[in-house]
């Protein structure tokens, strides 16, 4: 593909200072989290992002979805920078509609006192000028498509179960029209059978819109299914990245050998 | 015909989402908790009701039946000049009642902005209020209102306002915690990537979330703010003599002297009886609060391996 990249990193890095009290008086540990990743994103693309736990996914992800500022390095998504905070309500609108996040616990990534409606509506008032009965219609619709019933989206978020949860915070991110949503481990608190229903969703949806995922997770059964490329992370660094098929069964990086032999077979806990 | 099925839906949610908020109430609440919100509504009711109910002008005074016995036209009797007690005692509420309500009030208004804006920034402002917030609440509310009506003028409105200030970290402590809590939830940054404002997020969605916390608090906060009003009344330093107050009213030494003690009984226990609801009110509701959140701790999340 020749087109632009809609997710441009380049040397990104995170370093956290954590300041601990040591016998000497305060000490500054420096943690590097992401150290100097640089990648990219396709339109329609789905890249999957694989490693330990604390290699620097979820860093990664934060960093993209400006919820964490980037040590150094620049970050672009469609052309415009968002290495530094968004400064004005209308930096952050535009942020918003090119790139959506969608989380791994549905027990917390829903406001429990919202239905799932009222969830999307808010998305539309934010991200959309459509009049009060044109954003009704297209809350129904939104929910139609993320697969909720009449019932579920007048739920509150204790009334649904994970999966129909997770349904309703991809169908909050479908709803700012976004051009890449970054799954952090989004189906890993999910049974297997529901998430091989979230995946066939997301699969579904990528179809139908054209967007792109940053699919982060730590099963490669599922980035296998889910993603065109693949990143692998290690403390940090990343140690491989190239189309999924070639990562997964010819690594070149004993890394990624040895994640791959560690992963159990696709159902067993 | 044109009924379809999500208008269906809303009018049955409507009633039952009322029943749901009475059921949860009543369970929050238990039976001693329902005893106590039923005296708390029958005060209110008197307060807001005294022009209607009250038998006698509180003010009249009939010296022709000066310390009356119980029964006939007094109810309760007649005090020294000859006023009707059960009257003043109904007339009572209305200033032992609104004097409180607007410290609470106040320190709301003034408190649950400030605790919001704390959690949201974090930083050196969170560092500030919060050591703010513990200096304020070390102080006595009732020493912080003296020093205010000896530096300003004897009355309710400078008590008011010194508890008011006084009584700020009851609500804001409690709700600048609960905003900490809901603040790093995963709702709050997806909020954040969606692109909504600070403002709106706290507003919208913190402020919402805390209510059940820093309501459990409002009640407790309430009866000291009353007690403490009842004092000063007593003292002479809020409300004054003349008007009818509940703190007012239990200061009759002359009374008593004489041996007429009924009315500074009825206001004592009056003042007792509403400040031990008041205070089980509280205390249901955060034991409530206290009790879901370690039932809902243990929860499994599959996370990452
Ligand atoms: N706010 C933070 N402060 C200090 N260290 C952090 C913070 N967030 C994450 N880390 C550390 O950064 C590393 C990478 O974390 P993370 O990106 O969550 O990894 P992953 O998602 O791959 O499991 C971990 O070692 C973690 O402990
Ligand atoms: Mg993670």
């Amino acid at each position: 593909m020749t087109a632009a990249p809609v997710v441009d990193v380049h040397e990104l890095r995170k370093v956290y200072r954590t300041g601990t009290s040591g016998p000497l008086g305060p000490r500054r540990n420096e943690f590097v989290a992401v150290a100097g990743a640089t990648f990219q994103v396709a339109a329609g693309e789905c890249l999957g992002i694989v490693g330990e736990s604390g290699s620097g996914k979820s860093t990664t992800a934060r960093m993209l979805a400006g919820l964490e500022r980037p040590t150094a390095g620049t970050i672009s998504v469609l052309g415009t920078d968002r290495s530094r905070p968004a400064r004005r309500a209308a930096e952050r609108h535009l942020r918003g509609g090119q790139l959506q996040m969608v989380f791994q616990d549905p027990y917390t990534s829903l406001d429990p006192r919202q239905t799932a409606r009222d969830t999307i509506d808010e998305t539309l008032r934010l991200h959309t000028r459509l009049s009060r009965a044109e954003r009704a219609d297209r809350v129904s619709e939104i929910a139609a498509s993320v697969g909720l019933d009449q019932r579920q989206a007048h739920a509150l978020p204790a009334g649904l179960s994970g999966g129909q949860r997770q349904r309703v915070a991809i169908a909050r991110a479908l709803a700012a029209d976004p051009r890449v949503i970054v799954l952090d481990e989004a189906v890993s608190a999910l049974d297997v059978s529901i998430q091989a229903q979230i995946l066939n969703l997301l699969a579904d949806i990528r179809d139908a819109t054209g967007v792109a995922y940053l699919f982060i997770t730590h099963d490669l059964a599922v980035v296998r299914h889910m993603a065109d490329r693949v990143l692998v992370l290690k403390e940090g660094h990343i140690v491989e990245q190239g189309p999924t098929a070639k990562v997964l069964d010819h690594p070149e990086h004993p890394y990624t050998q040895r994640l791959r032999e560690s992963v159990p077979a696709r159902g067993t806990p | 015909m044109t009924l379809t099925q999500p208008s269906l839906t809303a009018v049955e949610s409507a009633p039952s989402r009322a029943n749901a908020a009475g059921r949860r109430l009543r369970n929050r609440l238990g039976a001693t908790g329902l005893v106590a919100l039923c005296w708390i509504a029958l005060m209110i009711g008197c307060a807001a009701l005294a022009p209607v109910i009250a038998p006698h002008d509180p003010n009249a005074q009939d010296l022709l039946h000066v310390y009356a016995a119980p029964g006939g036209d007094h109810l309760l009797g007649t005090d020294g000049t000859g006023r009707d007690i059960l009257s003043r005692l109904i007339w009572g509420a209305r200033t032992s009642l609104v004097g409180p309500a607007l410290v609470v009030l106040l320190s709301l208004v003034v408190g649950l902005p400030l605790a919001l804006a704390a959690a949201w920034r974090g930083g050196w402002l969170d560092a500030v209020v919060g050591r703010f917030l513990d200096i304020v609440f070390s102080l006595p509310a009732i020493l912080v209102a003296v020093l205010a009506v000896a530096v300003f003028r004897p009355g309710p409105a400078p008590a008011i306002l010194a508890l008011a200030v006084a009584y700020l970290p009851y609500v804001a402590r409690v709700a600048r915690s609960a905003a900490l809590r809901q603040r790093a939830m995963p709702y709050v940054a997806a909020l954040t990537v969606q692109g909504h404002g600070g403002v709106a997020i706290c507003a919208r969605h913190l402020l919402p979330n805390i209510t059940p916390v820093v309501g459990a608090q409002i009640p407790i906060a309430f009866a000291n703010a009353l007690m403490d009003l009842a004092a000063l009344s007593f003292l002479g330093l809020a409300v004054q003599s003349p008007q009818a107050d509940w703190g007012v009213l239990v200061n009759d030494a002359q009374a008593v002297l004489q041996g007429h003690s009924s009315q500074v009984v009825y206001a004592g226990v009056l003042i007792i009886a509403t400040v031990v609801a008041l205070m089980l009110i509280g205390d249901r509701l955060g034991g409530d609060i206290r009790r879901r959140r370690v039932r809902r701790a243990p929860q499994p999340t599959g996370r990452t391996p």
